[in-house]
């Protein structure tokens, strides 16, 4: 039967056999491919961001400076608004989960060698150096990048942004300096606020675990010094900036024929690449910050 | 419109070309619109009619030719050049195209603030005026998407007037209005043009309103322009008897203007790469 000529019969024995060496082939011509396109689509993404973040600077700088071309204030809060205070209970409830978490993962160990009111030191670096900026980061990858991505992208849809150009209304000056500036500022704000509630939930855990609260107030101000909670908030701003960059960034490179599919995938791209830049970063500061001896 | 004629043009474009990937969708363009008349075009969907608008605002670059406006070739200019002449254009965007993140009436109050120097009052007094003339003066506070299709229509008119431009562009202006409202916008559209002087180009589907506001029209087929004429060449043209024309394009433009459903624009799609294409399927279900 295998020898069959007839038409079927070869299309199935073919079927049957699954050919190894085509396979394996193109999976690896696939991959070849995959990775070869993604490389040059991440050059063309940070070329187009670097100028991006060029121009608004620029706009930024010229709206402080020349006095005919203000920076919309109306705009700015508005944006300030949307982007943070939606976030608020969602930071504050996280904050409240990791102040508690930390303070009882490291309880035992520290007990151990009679060093649990240390918990406070930890918190405290843990909190303000690294996962206040953090945990507000990845919160408001979803509440301003994602928002701003679907936005701006809609907009695109919609003929909006080319209807602001030809009526010689820069999209750039228009649409991305106040949403870059509002997260920017949103990241800060909230990092704030996690900071606080981080380490007051730290505090309520231990002085549930036995810990005089003075003794971890004293030694959660003697963990802060001021280049701990410097280094934070930096780390804030850079992570508020690449959140509105990317959304911007890939809200304005929806195409009109793309439609609502195009405005749905710029949403999901920006919440994985803000997550993912985020980490970059995170590492690179750390290192940074290492090297430089700031974590004495 | 001999007198016409003799003007400068305001709208240029010489040797236009323009291919998205493989498609060539605008094929050697040329076309002269004069101070103060109504150019209309018309054409069938697809045939390029809102890309031939794109160029004329600069929102596209053609890849050969160039396009003038005010004598000035918006091709070769810097963006900060091309914003000054944008101002002087107003355009009505085939969706609308409001910010829908602004009222109506801040939509018309947003170019009155960024590009001239009036006060809140004077601002606040042109908006009504405009709003007043497209008949959405109550609506003034809705937000875009609480407007109906034709709503947004007139909304976008009345932005796209509100710095009184010299030059107006409507892509398909009465599309999806009410046969009143329809009559009404084309008033409009020959109001300011006799009015204000302003030289409109109108890009339509609806004949009727074709034949009521053209000074001129201009037929596009597949990237290419096939007929120039007055609005009175294309009356005869359309009432002609198709015997007696002589040239194919002709007979093309009699089927369009008089939308009947044999002709040769129809006879032409029946052609044998329709024939080769299922021939095509098979095949490849075949392999
Ligand atoms: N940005 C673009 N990229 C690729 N192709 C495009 C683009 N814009 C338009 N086209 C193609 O160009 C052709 C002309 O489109 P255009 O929108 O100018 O048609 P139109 O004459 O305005 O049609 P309608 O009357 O339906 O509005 C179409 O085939 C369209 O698919
Ligand atoms: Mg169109």
């Amino acid at each position: 039967m295998k020898d069959s000529d007839s038409p079927m019969e070869s299309l199935r024995t073919v079927s049957e056999k699954p050919t190894e060496p085509g396979v394996l082939a193109r999976a690896v011509g696939t991959l070849g491919q995959f990775t070869l396109s993604a490389g040059r689509s991440i050059f063309s993404m940070l070329g187009g961001m670097s100028l991006l973040l060029g121009k608004a600077t620029s706009y930024t700088t010229k709206g402080l400076l020349v006095p005919g071309q203000r920076i919309g204030r109306n705009a700015l809060i508005a944006q300030m608004v949307r982007v943070g205070v939606r976030a608020v209970p969602i930071v504050i409830l996280i904050q409240l989960a990791i102040g508690m978490i930390l303070p009882l993962q490291m309880f035992p160990k520290l007990d151990e060698f009679g060093q649990s009111e240390q918990i406070a030191t930890i918190n405290a670096i843990a909190g303000f150096r690294e996962l206040g900026p953090l945990m507000t980061a990845v919160v408001l990858c979803g509440f301003a990048g994602a928002s701003i991505a679907a936005e701006l992208g809609t907009m695109a849809t919609a003929e909006e942004i080319e209807a602001l150009q030809v009526s010689g209304l820069n999209p750039v000056r228009f649409l991305v300096v106040p949403r870059l500036l509002a997260t920017i500022i949103m990241t800060i704000m909230l990092t704030v606020i996690a900071d606080i509630v981080m380490v007051a939930s730290g505090m309520f855990t231990a002085v549930k675990l036995g810990i005089d609260p003075d003794i971890y107030f004293q030694l959660t101000t003697e963990a802060l010094d001021l280049s701990g909670f410097a280094t934070g908030l930096v780390k804030a701003a850079v992570f508020g900036l690449l959140i509105g960059l990317i959304a911007c960034f890939l809200g304005l490179s929806v195409k009109p024929w793309q439609g609502s599919a195009g405005v749905g995938q710029a949403t999901t791209k920006t919440v994985v690449y803000c997550i993912v830049a985020i980490i970059t970063a995170d590492a690179v500061f750390t290192l940074v910050f290492y090297s430089y001896g700031l974590f004495d | 419109m001999a007198a016409e004629t003799k003007k400068k043009p305001v709208i240029e474009i010489r040797q236009m070309v323009k291919s998205f990937g493989s498609q060539r969708v605008l094929d050697g363009i040329n076309l002269q619109v004069y101070p103060g008349e109504i150019m209309v075009i018309i054409g069938g969907s697809g045939c390029g009619k809102s890309t031939l608008l794109r160029h004329l605002i600069g929102s596209l670059i053609p890849d050969e030719g160039s396009v003038k406006l005010f004598g000035q070739d918006i091709t070769t200019m810097s963006e900060n050049e091309l914003n000054e002449v944008r101002k002087r254009l107003g355009i009505l965007f085939q969706s609308g195209a409001l910010f829908n993140s602004l009222t109506v009436g801040e939509n018309v109050a947003l170019l009155l603030q960024e590009h001239t120097n009036l006060d809140e009052p004077t601002i606040d007094i042109m908006v009504k005026i405009k709003l007043e003339l497209v008949g959405l003066r109550r609506h003034s506070d809705k937000m875009p998407a609480q407007l109906s299709g034709g709503m947004k229509k007139r909304a976008g008119l009345a932005r796209a007037i509100a710095l009184d431009p010299q030059i107006l562009f409507y892509d398909e202006p009465s599309a999806g209005l009410d046969p009143v409202t329809s009559a009404q916008v084309d008033q409009l559209i020959i109001d300011l043009t006799r009015k204000l002087r302003v030289t409109s180009v109108v890009v339509t589907h609806e004949m009727d309103s074709a034949f009521t506001i053209a000074d001129r029209m201009c037929m596009l087929d597949r990237g290419r322009i096939l007929k120039i004429g007055s609005r009175q060449e294309f009356e005869a043209l359309r009432d002609s008897e198709p015997d007696k024309l002589q040239s194919q394009q002709d007979k093309l433009v009699r089927q369009f203007l008089r939308g009947d459903a044999h002709g040769p624009i129809t006879d032409r799609k029946l052609t044998r790469d329709y024939e080769d294409d299922l021939l095509m399927v098979s095949l490849k279900h075949q392999t």
